[in-house]
Formats: structure tokens, sequence, C-alpha cells
């Protein structure tokens, strides 16, 4: 009975708090302060992310997809400076946060996969002592129970022998191995935010589907809510509920994933899927993008920063503010979209 | 598509000797066999594409075709002589070396940081070619013309240049001694999909113009199938299964081929009901059971069979090759 009380009260604050976001990104913007002038890396970007969906980044190298997911994490470079924008996790508000709860909430709470497996983990300690590591900091797990715990982390991302490969150096394991290992990592504390930052490059196609599997498989089982940073269409296409595309430091359009390909409305998205390649498609049908990302420490960036690559631009696309077009469950930051 | 094909390989081999030796020297060192028992054809103007997983021996494959890696046994004949007995550390000397060049994948490490453009791509020209003075600058800037660099990049040291730039320079010092064969390994794979789509234009327009004949390696299995005319696919150093890109991609009749193509995303189209996953990795590749199917063990539909024979080669209508024991021949001839 008590249970069933439970649901009710659980269904019931569902009901009354309907769709608050795991993560809100609010008008980010981020500068990075260099010698040869100051690069305005981020600049308004705004992104939500519910329990239990995937959210796509997507976009060309250079497009701000990385600083992002540092920016949420709060791990960004010391020249990073955050100017603007609110990021709200979990009803706290990051930006505010001091640094013993942020230690405190990454791994625990926000986790993150990074691009490169072998280079992110420690390659002077085995891979389970890495797994037992954070169960200690953030698991209350025992110092007896950790190595258990650690094993059975590892069985649950298919690792075949966990105990054994428990006390294997990284350099001892193969690409996909050492991905399994982050993804333990990542997963050890049952995390409510999952930041996935090019999981699976570098990978094999076969381990990649793997993978992606695996990691979407055991979110959507958790009520996990993820980030999935890529530069693969592809791979967003199948894992994501919605994407966002970044160009320059900006979201120019966030849609739900089959709508974006349907009708993608800003010119930069339509260029994209226009220039991957895909079955039933000859190498005519494809199309580049004119030019390359603007320089963002140029002073007088235009409001628009695909103004120059884009066909469509007009004379007012330059001018302050960039449009940012809400309707239904889509934004496009356009002045006169497709 | 007549006459004699260009390249010819015939049961070619490569085994790299690893570990054993040492002071305790009592067993032989084992043996990885990186490419085993490759043949196939090709003719001029056509691009056979090299798929499969990392390890599987297509880079190795085509080292070995570029005539940078002495094979262990078998054949190598470009129109008609054999080239594979030519040691590699002399064939820079070989008159063939200009026939035969090679498109690297890091477009970075691959072009000597102290060379500038114009230098990466008049040096195979001044050594092959004996190219000196006035012909040696036009053709240098013919070639870079075609490969879309302007001439006040050539100037220019490899840090000064983009990634699609370095990669038009990778291109470039290939194809200046107008060769027979070009073999690309991953030339596309660190750039961003709207510069990827120039440098496959420019491949393709360059062997238009030139009539060489293409070996493409990549992983990304939505650009070969938009690239090439045939296909390898290798697993474990064997050839696994040969066939025109179309039929291969839509009917693939190996198991294994059958995995590497249902595990493509493609953007646009949504996920699969029914999806081939493959369970675990490839055994190793150092002295493995001669009498087994390397892909037996991780082979959705391996039978004791498989561990006990080494899989037939079945030719397939179409020009289609398939080693496997129970090949899934339903769907290939389907599309035959």
């Amino acid at each position: 009975m008590n249970d069933v009380a439970a649901a009710t009260l659980v269904q019931a604050a569902a009901r009354a708090a309907p769709r608050v976001p795991v993560l809100e990104v609010a008008d980010l913007s981020v500068e990075f302060r260099t010698r040869s002038g100051t690069v305005r890396a981020l600049d308004g970007v705004s992104l939500q992310v519910h329990r239990g969906e995937c959210l796509g980044v997507v976009g060309e190298s250079g497009s701000g997809k990385s600083v992002t997911a540092y920016a949420v994490m709060r791990l960004l470079d010391p020249a990073a400076r955050i100017t603007g924008g609110r990021i709200t996790f979990g009803g706290m508000d990051m930006l505010g946060a001091g640094d013993a709860d942020l230690a405190d909430l990454r791994g625990r709470e926000l986790s993150m996969i990074f691009q490169n497996p072998r280079a992110s983990l420690n390659p002077i300690r085995p891979v389970g002592t890495q797994i037992a590591d954070v169960l200690l900091r953030h698991g209350g797990v025992t110092r007896a129970q950790a190595p258990a715990r650690a094993a059975a982390l590892l069985a649950e991302v298919g690792i075949p022998d966990p105990e054994r490969r428990a006390r294997a150096y990284p350099f001892e394991l193969s690409g996909g191995m050492c991905q399994r290992v982050g993804i333990a990592l990542a997963l050890a504390c049952r995390p409510a935010l999952l930041i996935a930052d090019e999981p699976t490059t570098g990978l094999d196609v076969t381990t990649q589907a793997v993978i992606m599997d695996l990691v979407l498989g055991l979110a959507r089982a958790r009520g996990m809510a993820t980030v999935l940073i890529t530069h693969d269409l592809g791979l967003a296409t199948e894992y994501c509920d919605s994407i966002a595309v970044m160009h320059a430091g900006h979201v120019v359009e966030t849609a739900p994933t089959a709508a974006l390909f349907a009708t993608p409305r800003h010119p930069y998205t339509a260029r994209l899927i226009g220039a991957t390649p895909r079955p039933g498609l000859a190498l005519g049908d494809l199309a580049s993008i004119a030019g390359s990302l603007p320089d963002l420490r140029r002073e007088d960036l235009p409001a628009c920063r695909f103004l120059d690559r884009c066909e469509r631009a007009r004379p007012d696309c330059a001018a302050a503010p960039l449009p940012r077009r809400t309707e239904a469950a889509r934004m496009v930051a356009c002045r006169y979209p497709l | 598509m007549n006459g004699a094909p260009l390249l010819e390989v015939a049961a070619l081999q490569k085994r790299f000797p690893i570990g054993g030796g040492g002071l305790l020297a009592r067993r032989a060192p084992g043996l990885l066999h990186a490419v085993e028992d490759v043949s196939f054809t090709l003719r001029a103007g056509e691009t056979l594409g090299l798929v499969g997983e990392s390890g599987c021996g297509k880079s190795t494959l085509a080292r070995l075709l570029a005539r940078l890696l002495d094979p262990s046994g078998g054949s190598i004949r470009l129109r008609g002589e054999e080239i594979g007995g030519v040691a590699a550390q002399r064939f820079g000397a070989s008159p063939r070396r200009a026939d035969i060049q090679m498109v690297f994948q890091d477009a970075e490490g691959s072009i000597n940081p102290r060379h500038t453009a114009f230098e990466a791509i008049a040096r195979p020209l001044r050594r092959l070619r004996g190219l000196a003075g006035p012909a040696l600058h036009g053709k240098v800037t013919a070639t870079a013309a075609l490969c879309g660099l302007p001439a006040e990049l050539l100037p220019r040291f490899p840090h000064q240049l983009s990634g699609g730039q370095k990669a038009r320079v990778g291109i470039a010092r290939a194809v200046a001694t107008e060769p027979a064969l070009l073999v690309l390994d991953e030339p596309t794979s660190a750039l961003d999909v709207s510069v990827q789509v120039l440098i496959l234009d420019l491949l393709k327009a360059l062997q238009a113009r030139t009539g060489a004949a293409c070996i493409f390696v990549s992983h990304d299995l939505n650009v070969v199938r938009l690239l090439c005319d045939r296909v390898l696919v290798m697993y474990l150093g064997r050839v696994v299964e040969e066939g025109p890109a179309e039929d291969l991609f839509t009917a693939p009749a190996h198991p294994y081929t059958r995995a590497l193509v249902g595990a493509v995303s493609v953007p646009g189209r949504p996920r699969a009901a029914e999806r081939v996953r493959l369970a675990g990795e490839p055994r190793s590749p150092i002295d493995p059971d001669p009498n087994a199917c390397r892909f037996h063990g991780r082979c959705p539909i391996g039978q004791d069979r498989c561990a006990r024979a080494a899989p037939p080669v079945h030719a397939l209508p179409g020009g289609r090759r398939v080693a496997c024991h129970f090949p899934l021949t339903d769907g290939a001839l389907a599309a035959a």
C-alpha cells in the first residue's frame, strides 16, 4: 500500500510540475582572453534537457559544442570568462556554486564522457581502482565493498571477465574497452545528467553502435538526461530526441530530430544536412557550405554570424539583435528562415 | 572497361614477427597475420573501397600496394609487371614510384613542417620526373591550381594552412607525378563535412581527368558508398566479401558485412527496428587457427563447422565473392 501511495505522490508531483528541465542553459555567453584578442566563443546560448531525454548538439569544429559542455561542467579554462546568462541544474544555480559544491556534484549528479577514452583515464592506475575512487568519493561505498562494486559496474557496461579486467591498466585495453570504462566511471553514481562529448569518435562503426546502444540504453532505463555532442548527424539522428545546431558560438536552430531533418528552417542547418553523405545520393547531390567560420575575435561581428556564408542574407541581417523565433518545440535564430 | 587490368594482386600476404627471440628464445616468435591471401584486380579509372574495423589490415594492405611495406608472399602486378619483389627501401629509386602515389590520413603529420606547400608538391616532381627551373615551377602551380590551391598559398608552411588546405597539399603532392594508381588512406577523416564534400569532389574530378585508379581506405561507409565502384570488406587480414558498392551495401552476403552495414547511422533516417549488433571484439591476429573462420565466435549465424574449417569462397552473380560457409545469398541473389 505504501508503495502505491508513494507512486501516486510521485505521479502527482510530476503532474503538478510538468516538464521542469534537468538542465537549463539560458542566454549563456563565454569569452576567452587570448594574446591575439578576445574570442567570443559563445553568444546567447540556450538549451534545455529533460529527464529521460537525449539532446544532440551538432555543428562543425569550432562551433562551440565542447565549450558549452565544459561551461556546464564548470571546467572551463582559466582564460575563459562567463560574461552572461544562467546555468540551472536540478534547480541549482551552477554559476553561483562554490568549488566544493561543484566537486561534490561532478561525478555524482553530473557526469561527462570524454572524446578520447584512453587519454581521459589515468594511465598509471588500474581501471577498477579508478572506478573505486569515484565510488569512495561519492557513492557511499566502503573501502571493502569498492572493488566488488567496481567489477559489477564493469560487467554492467559489457566488459567480459570484469574481475580480471578491473586490474588492467588503460594501455592494456582496446579503445572500445577504454570507452566502456569511461562510461562505467561516468555512470558509477547514477547521475541525473550525462554529457557525452564525441563519445565514439575514433571507434569503429560496429563498436560505435554497441557503445551508443549501451549509453542510451542505460540513460533511458535510469531516466537520466543526456547531452550528446557530436559532429556526426547520423549518430544524432539515431539517438537524440531533439537536436541543437551550433554555428560560430550561436545555437542557430533547435528542433525535434525528425522535424529538423524534414523541414530545416535555418539556412545553415539545411546546408549542413545537404553536405552530409547518405545512401541514395550521388556526390553531385552534395553541396559544400561556402566560406568558413568567421573570426570570433572580430570587433565588428555581425549579429548573425552565418551572414557571410548565407545565400539568403539581406542587408538588415547584420543588425542586432539576432532574432530567436520560438514556436512549439522549435527555435530558429534567423530573420528570414526557410 | 577493356584490356588488361591495371593492377593484379594475387595471394598477397603480410606477417609481422612479434615477441619471441630475446635471451630465453625457447619458442619461435609469434606471427601477426596482418594481411592473408588477398587477391583482386583493379582497372584504370576504377575506385576500390577498403573497409573493415581497425586492426583488420586495411592500412597494411594500402601500404603494401603503395610499396611502402614488403609483402611476405604473393604478387602485385602493375600493368603486368611484377613490382612486389622490389624491396620497399629501393622502390623509391624505381621508375614505378611515380606510378603509385599515396595520400595519407594525417595531412598535418605527413607534410614536412619545414617545407612550404610549394616544396612539398615540387619534391616528387624533381625526384621522380627530373623537372627543374621554370618547368618545375609551372607544373607545381598547375597541379596546385587543379587541386584548388591558389598560388598565393604556395609559399606558406603547413602550420599556416587550414585543415582543408593541408589535405589539398597532400593530394596535390600525390597527383603531381600523374600516377596510374592512387592509394588514399582515410583522406577526409579529420575534416568537417562541408570541407569533405570539396575534397571528395576534387578527387572525383582528378580521377575523371587523369584516369587514375584509386584505392580508398575509409571507415566512413557512407563516404565509401558515395565514391567507390567496388568494395573489399576485410576482417582480421582476410577479404570476407567483395562486390560492386551498391549491391554490397543493399544486400550484404557475409554476416560481418551485414553487421558493418547495419551499424551505419544515416542522417535523417529513423532507427531501424531490427539491428544486428556484433558482440565482443575480433580475436587475436597472432598465429590464428588456420582451420577456422576468423569471424567465428562473433558471428551471429556461426555453427560448429565454422570452427573446424576455413570458409570457402563462393562466387555470386554480379562479380561478387563471399568467403563464408553460410552466406546470406537470398538477398545477394535478389540484388544481382
